[in-house]
């Protein structure tokens, strides 16, 4: 009986640990056609949640987030492109609903940062490297004077 | 000589980019304190647009709901306000909305409420709204890129959306934002 128990809930914590880690409240939520769900949740990530603003509404459990991943199954289910979803909400929401905001004059810095980065750092690495070696060599003098004094440390030995 | 002004050269690249960065972060980080920067707020490209296609019944004892089309066949601006009675910044707002409805048109939804305590609501300490709805899905609202009650839209006859405010209203944001986009459509 014991065993029994314990392997229900083992079953029972794996299988929650199959599902995607999505704040969907209900499954009755879920489109029941598998590939439209996953459409639907793949445009739902890109989507940022308006009340927590750092999650995408697949994530949130705000009333808004549920209603929003609401009205993109809608639009799935309708027979709608993710590219028509995304219009469609960037229109009502501004560009600011995209997590991954779209590249324009304004956003140019941004998407070019990590390649100006690397950039910089190469063009650094390369003058690093073709630093010339700026020690001359000893003149007559210098050279008489440190066989001296290396002379004078032998012979304190 | 040259290869000391070189690196002279060189040394004020970095400098001259952390001083731009330092530039750059103390002119956001002022904006944000006197308020014309708010990183959260939802920033619309462009406010001007047509408003949504919806039909929406009126709050039960307080007459009919309106439609798309009543809005767009009205002669004069009005301002869509959208409101909850569970929602304790609507409950702030009401003051300042009975003043400006004496100076503009103004129609309110009730956003994801139940029909009596919408009612209740409005109609406590007499309605500001010529006009009132039920969006009980809310899902007009989003239709109109509505993302938390208070919001108000200010709707041009003809219907297009000329001003979009995400948050409770007042007397002066109404003097300085809405009415004179309003006046000018006169």
């Amino acid at each position: 009986m014991k065993r029994l128990v314990l392997l229900s809930v083992l079953m029972l914590t794996v299988g929650i640990g199959v599902l995607p880690a999505y704040g969907l409240d209900s499954p009755s939520e879920m489109l029941p056609n598998p590939v439209q769900e996953k459409r639907a949740a793949a445009i739902g990530a890109q989507l940022r949640c308006l009340v927590c603003q750092n999650e995408s509404i697949e994530d949130s459990s705000a009333a808004l987030a549920r209603d929003l991943r609401h009205v993109v199954r809608q639009h799935v289910a309708s027979g709608e492109s993710d590219q028509q979803i995304m219009v469609w909400m960037t229109q009502r929401y501004g560009e600011f609903i995209r997590l991954q905001p779209r590249l324009s004059l304004s956003t140019l810095l941004l998407w070019a940062m990590p390649v100006v980065a690397v950039l910089i750092g190469i063009m650094l690495a390369v003058m690093m490297l073709r630093r010339p070696n700026r020690t001359e060599p000893l003149s007559r003098d210098e050279a008489e004077r440190l066989g001296v004094l290396l002379r004078e440390g032998e012979s304190r030995k | 000589m040259t290869g000391l002004t070189r690196r002279r050269a060189l040394m004020t690249l970095p400098i001259a980019g952390a001083g731009l960065a330092g530039f750059g972060c103390w002119k956001m980080l002022s904006a944000m304190q006197d308020g014309s920067f708010d990183p959260r707020a939802i920033r619309l490209d462009k406010n001007e647009r047509p408003i949504p296609d919806f039909v929406l019944p009126g709050i039960p004892g307080l007459g009919d709901g309106f439609d798309t089309s009543m809005l767009r066949q009205a002669t004069q601006p009005v301002l869509i306000n959208f409101f909850a009675s569970w929602c304790i910044p609507c409950v702030a707002e009401m003051a300042a909305l009975r003043v400006i409805s004496q100076r503009i048109a103004l129609w309110g939804i009730a956003y994801k409420d139940k029909p009596d305590d919408a009612r209740r609501f409005v109609s406590r300490d007499g309605s500001p709204y010529r006009r009132t709805a039920l969006d009980q899905s809310g899902m007009t609202a989003i239709d109109w890129g509505v993302s938390g009650v208070p919001e108000s839209f200010l709707v041009l006859p003809g219907g297009q959306i000329a001003w979009h405010g995400t948050a409770a209203l007042d007397e002066t944001q109404f003097e300085q934002h809405v009415l004179p986009i309003a006046a000018g459509t006169r």
